[in-house]
């Protein structure tokens, strides 16, 4: 069914480069991912508390610039994004190809992305808590502390995983355009040399690595939310 | 004590005004259990929340102990709220933390350390009757046992004052009336002022010493509570007080007598002693009255004889009695 040839680099890809490829692929989507929230979630939180009739409003032109940042940055196809963010990453990691370079435009095209679900999150704190920290005398900063991010947090592990799993996605487009890991497995070994085998190999790790993420995902979040217990 | 003075605020929308309040002037004495009693839409919410500024009025002032909370600092503000705590028809616990950590909430803003936090929480676990449920989370709660953590919650910060929004709205009769004995007991054994807001007058008749009647955003009445449920002066009391406040058209042909019960016996049987002992008949058309202590409050309609004198007779044996007045009425609401 496959050519000998394909069955030949696969064994040799597992024997040699396979284990660096998941670790590339895991730093590739980790890295970025725990840097988008870093840069994401006080931008979403700041996108509720920040409104008119929050609990810490700011300038409307402030809100405004935040909005049109996030809104540009979403639009912009990721492919594109990487090619655009090239110099940027070369300024940085001193270096525009391979999984470190790649952790740059990452972690840009995930950030407003994890900003947008984090304020859907945040927004979603029953709002009478926030008042019955207000009426006990809370200050902003206390009640984003100790009232917005415990009372979200079931839901911001939620939103940490769906965040985990676009960016491995991104990170294995990124493949193709010198990006490390699986998605380079399957583009420049598979797709490249017509290795058809390897390919499907990639794929199926990448569908398994997303599997693992979703399973721990949701068992963290739900183990986590207090209202669940019964 | 709390002052408000001339409070008035207006909600607007696109293509509508409402006004919540206007002019509103009430004083709350310190220890005192004082009543809010409108119907939904009569601005109850809106003027608890002006209370501790939760909302903020387009004019007038608050003033807590002479203090106006308006000119406040925001950090002021923040001060002023910890002596005044509130409680919700919603309770408004957090769901992420259990009982006892939720009493600990506000000792957390304050300051306190984790340790004596935790000691003040079980013991105000105590007083509001719920010992066991320390490390129960909201959702493993009833609503009575909500409210009680969120009273517990409440007093955690040693407030003068306990604004209660509907705090027992959400909750079954039998519950309803745990809680509102719960807040007695506060008032009693700390000192505690309590604020009620409440559209059920049972709540007010239960607890409250004085009571405001709320309509339309204005005060239309305030007194001691025996006095504004037993012969209401306005005319948002009397709808409130009286049945239903519709007036029913199946008006009998004879004249009728409104009695106004302000604290008559209660045993003494005045229809039938009418009957027996005078030969007169009287239709009772509508009545509600009820029993506080040994007295009895209310209204009570009756129709008349037909017969000129029995009626004349009827009217002055009526007005003779003590405790209640009598007045001929065309109709009654």
């Amino acid at each position: 069914m496959f050519d000998p040839k394909d069955l030949e680099l696969l064994k040799n890809i597992v024997q040699h480069d396979l284990l660096r490829f998941i670790w590339e692929t895991l730093v590739m989507t980790f890295l970025p991912t725990v840097i988008a929230f870093l840069i994401g979630l006080p931008l979403g939180i700041l996108l509720v508390v920040g409104e008119e009739d929050g609990i810490l409003p700011l300038p409307k032109a402030v809100m405004k610039v935040i909005h049109v940042i996030i809104n540009l940055l979403r639009s912009l196809p990721f492919l594109i994004l990487l090619l655009v963010v090239m110099p940027l990453s070369r300024a940085i990691v001193g270096t525009s190809v391979g999984t470190a370079a790649m952790i740059v435009p990452l972690s840009i095209a995930a950030f407003p992305f994890v900003a947008r679900l984090v304020e859907t999150s945040i927004r979603e704190v029953d709002h009478g808590v926030v008042e019955a920290a207000l009426s006990m005398g809370a200050s902003p900063a206390q009640i984003i502390r100790k009232v917005l991010i415990p009372e979200a947090k079931p839901a911001l592990i939620a939103n940490f995983m769906v965040s985990m799993i676009t960016i491995f996605g991104y990170g294995a487009m990124s493949g193709a355009v010198g990006g490390g890991g699986l998605g380079n497995m399957a583009i420049q070994y598979g797709y490249n040399r017509h290795r058809p085998l390897v390919m499907y190999a990639a794929a199926v790790l990448l569908i398994l690595l997303v599997q693992i993420f979703q399973s721990i995902g949701n068992t963290v979040a739900k183990k986590s939310d207090r209202r669940l217990r019964s | 004590m709390i002052e408000l003075r001339h409070l008035s605020k207006t909600f607007r929308s696109a293509d509508a005004e409402i006004r919540a309040l206007d002019d509103i002037c009430l004083q709350i004495l310190d220890g005192e259990i004082f009543g809010i009693i409108g119907l939904s839409g009569a601005g109850k919410s809106t003027l608890v929340r002006c209370i501790n500024l939760l909302e903020r009025p387009d004019s007038g002032q608050v003033l807590l102990d002479g203090r106006d909370l308006a000119a406040m600092s925001a950090g002021e503000l923040r001060s002023a709220r910890k002596s005044m705590s509130m409680i919700f028809q919603g309770f408004h616990l957090l769901m992420q933390r259990t009982a006892l950590e939720n009493v600990c909430f506000p000792l957390e803003l304050a300051g306190v350390k984790k340790d004596a936090a935790r000691r003040r929480a079980k013991e105000l676990l105590e007083l509001v009757e719920l010992p066991d449920k320390a490390g129960a989370y909201p959702v493993q709660l009833s609503g009575g046992q909500k409210q009680r953590v969120a009273i517990a919650r409440a007093l955690a910060s040693d407030p003068k004052v306990l604004l209660c929004d509907e705090a027992t709205s959400a909750l079954d009769p039998k519950t309803t009336r745990a809680i509102l004995e719960l807040l007695k007991k506060l008032n009693r054994e700390l000192g505690v002022t309590v604020v009620i807001i409440t559209h059920e007058m049972r709540v007010v008749e239960q607890i409250c010493s004085r009571v405001a009647i709320l309509d339309q955003g204005r005060v239309q009445e305030t007194g001691p509570v025996s006095e504004v449920f037993s012969n209401p002066q306005s005319a948002a009391g009397r709808r409130l007080v009286l049945p239903e406040g519709e007036k029913i058209h199946i008006l009998p042909a004879n004249r009728l007598v409104r009695l106004v019960f302000n604290g008559a016996s209660a045993s003494e049987p005045i229809i039938s002693t009418l009957a027996i002992e005078q030969g007169i008949k009287l239709n009772i058309i509508s009545a509600d009255t009820r029993s506080i202590g040994e007295k009895t409050f209310g209204n009570m309609v009756l129709g008349l004889p037909e017969d000129e004198t029995e009626a004349a007779r009827a009217l002055l044996y009526l007005r003779d009695l003590n405790g209640l007045t009598a007045e001929e009425v065309t109709e009654y609401v």
